[in-house]
């Protein structure tokens, strides 16, 4: 077990690391400049320009970028800035280039908004979801099963954004039924409230397709022979039910989970634009229109490691669900 | 291991003799309606099954073998199944039946052991837990107590290490084992009726044998009914007593299972026992049936087996294909009934077998 998490690690870092290197080629292969954009339109001449790319450090060869990043992740590094150093310990992102403020400090205060809503939305689409899908399961073929199939492929076939736009608008704006969005420093309670709506319309969308995936997996478990078998003891059905069906046709809906959660923590980025979240999918967006390299990195490294740990826990986690999958 | 058996089986005070009628089937029908139409996956059987003997169940697939046992302990959805007749075992009636009543006669009057023990068992739970599960279902008993009944099974079995391997999950079983484990998941509640549904198809042929000895030593330490769906042959030679020849979900032939396979009288017997390897001595061919069996949507007029059989030209008039045959006694045979018209079957079909 100790021994496949440290090989699952290496491997882990290898993929974050091929993940970086990409995400710094692309954005130089790409047709970005970042110093143009940083140029004010009216005060804009070529000396201003060269200037802007200096502090910025974009005059240097790509490789020396480069290195002077990856020195950055595991050493820190030092910054001149406005004639000052400033040092900036590992892991460094570097300095946004468009608001000179850490990444580290600019992703790392964003992160818990987006991590908590995208847990709440997962406590909302796991409980909904898994339970209609059940529901439908066992009650397959009636008009319950044909109703909640057909309305989570109502819900499915429209696009995620007008639902969540018409979320913010009527409950949340109009009605002020639900709260808006306040930072965590104008109180725990605001917080949370405000968190409920985005929380809600992105549970309720997502849970959808959990309700398909459950029902399927929950038919396809209680027509196994082990199902018969269990019914062949005398137990209630209940128990074949819950006991017996459950818990294997949960297994299949684990990985999905993991990797689902993975996504929503990597940035709900409409969510979080539409209801005003403070998140990294947010501040990702916002960098990716300013060309603002290591704010661009810095979301990236975020996300290719959040997803490599979930898979990481996803195949942990597959081994107590199921006996048969040893680690190794 | 005979000490242990004793311990166990006198757990129930009720008398067993050998020969009382345990299930008895009357009439039974099983059919699935279907967007295409009904399957009459069994017509009208009658059969009875008796303590302390075996009743092997023949056909072919889909000749309604597995099904009318499954029936029994109602193991078909009851809202895409359609059962009539009357099952009675030990005496309570099963057909039309509430769910509380399958409940409680499940494992404690009916067990079934199924074909394969690799699917039958469930993958996330320990064997130990699944026979102490059945045990626990039935008796007012702490977990610790089923648990020790299931080991003392896992041993009565023949599984070497029971309090080990009790622990183990069914994956870490071999074929053979978790085969065991089954029939010992199925006689835990000491039931008078053990359904051995195609028990060895999924086995070793080196292990099919063992299995088949244990189920008939255990039949005799515990005295119970089996049943045994086959479709081999060699199996009934070697473990039952009585047989019932099923054809598209029909009883054909009945008797004791040594006499009907020296001496078939049924075209359809007679016809799968041709099929065997060792009736065909010159080994240049199997004489196989010929034909397929019948769509079960859609089954032929008559008598069922009349598209296939080769003797329907020595019926008068055209009663193979307008009438059903009733059950009879098959003439000049003691202890012996068929389903066919022919006059003097056990003639005409030594005749055919002495012309080939």
């Amino acid at each position: 077990m100790l021994t496949y998490i440290l090989r699952r690690l290496a491997l882990a870092l290898s993929v974050i690391l091929a993940t970086l290197v990409s995400a710094f080629l692309l954005f130089f292969a790409g047709p970005s400049d970042p110093a143009q954009a940083m140029c004010p339109e009216t005060r804009c001449n070529p000396q201003r320009l060269q200037q802007i790319t200096q502090s910025i450090g974009l005059d240097k060869p790509l490789s020396v970028q480069f290195l002077e990043y990856f020195k950055g992740l595991f050493v820190g590094r030092d910054f001149l800035y406005a004639g000052d150093t400033v040092h900036c310990g590992a892991p460094c992102l570097g300095f946004s280039f468009v608001t000179r403020r850490s990444v580290n400090d600019e992703l790392f205060t964003r992160f818990p908004n987006t991590v908590v809503l995208a847990l709440m939305a997962a406590v909302v689409f796991v409980t909904v979801g898994v339970t209609l899908g059940i529901i439908a399961a066992v009650r397959r073929g009636s008009a319950t099963d044909r109703g909640l199939v057909g309305a989570s492929q109502v819900l499915g076939s429209i696009p995620y954004y007008v639902l969540a736009l018409l979320v913010a608008l009527y409950p949340v704006i109009l009605w002020n039924v639900l709260p808006q969005y306040s930072a965590i420093s104008a109180g725990v309670g605001p917080y949370f409230l405000g968190m409920l709506a985005p929380a809600l319309i992105l549970g309720f969308v997502t849970s959808a397709s959990y309700v398909r995936y459950t029902r399927n997996s929950m038919i396809e478990t209680l027509s196994m022979d082990y199902i018969r078998t269990a019914r062949s003891k005398g137990i209630n059905e209940r128990t074949v039910l819950f006991k017996h069906g459950f818990r294997a046709a949960m297994s299949p809906i684990a990985t999905i989970l993991g990797l689902d959660i993975a996504a929503l923590l990597t940035g709900t980025l409409i969510t979080e634009q539409i209801f005003g979240v403070d998140g990294i999918g947010r501040r990702g967006l916002a960098a990716l229109k300013a060309f603002d390299l290591p704010v661009i990195m810095g979301t990236v490294l975020i996300g290719a490691v959040v997803v490599v740990v979930m898979n990481l826990v996803v195949d942990i986690a597959y081994s107590f669900i199921d006996p048969r999958v040893r680690l190794s | 291991m005979t000490a242990t058996v004793n311990t166990i089986s006198t757990q129930s005070a009720e008398a067993r003799d050998a020969g009382d009628v345990v299930l008895d089937v009357a009439d039974l029908s099983v059919a699935f309606p279907t967007e295409e139409g009904v399957v009459k996956a069994v017509s009208n059987l009658t059969y009875q099954a008796r303590l302390g003997r075996t009743l092997a169940i023949v056909g072919e697939s889909g000749s309604g073998k597995s099904v009318s046992s499954m029936a029994v302990l109602g193991l078909h959805n009851p809202k895409r199944t359609k059962i009539t007749g009357s099952i009675k075992l030990d005496g309570i009636e099963l057909v039309g039946a509430p769910a509380s009543t399958f409940q409680k006669i499940r494992s404690t009057k009916a067990a079934m052991v199924f074909q394969d023990p690799q699917s039958s068992l469930h993958p996330f739970h320990k064997v130990g837990k699944q026979i102490a599960e059945a045990y626990q279902a039935h008796h007012k008993v702490s977990k610790q107590v089923a648990l020790k009944r299931a080991v003392e099974m896992l041993d009565l079995v023949g599984i070497p290490n029971p309090q080990r391997r009790a622990n183990s999950y069914p994956h870490e079983f071999s074929g053979g084992m978790r085969q065991r484990a089954m029939i010992a998941l199925g006689l835990v509640n000491n039931p008078k009726l053990l359904i051995a549904d195609e028990p060895t198809t999924a086995l070793d042929v080196t292990v099919q044998a063992q299995i088949l000895d244990l189920v008939n030593d255990l039949q005799k330490e515990f005295g119970s009914a089996v049943i045994l769906i086959t479709h081999d042959l060699a199996v009934v030679a070697e473990t039952a007593d009585d047989i019932l020849v099923m054809y598209a979900g029909r009883g054909v032939e009945k008797g004791s299972a040594k006499e009907v396979l020296a001496q078939p009288s049924h075209p359809y017997t007679y016809g799968l026992l041709q099929s065997l390897p060792s009736h065909s001595e010159d080994l240049e061919e199997l004489r196989a049936i010929k034909g397929t069996p019948p769509s079960l949507l859609n089954l032929p007029t008559g008598c069922s087996f009349h598209p296939r059989c080769d003797f329907k030209s020595q019926v008068d008039g055209d009663a193979c294909w307008t009438q059903l045959p009733e059950w009879r006694p098959t003439p000049g045979l003691s202890n012996r009934e068929i389903r066919c018209h022919l006059a003097d079957p056990v003639a005409t079909l030594k005749h055919d077998e002495e012309a080939r």
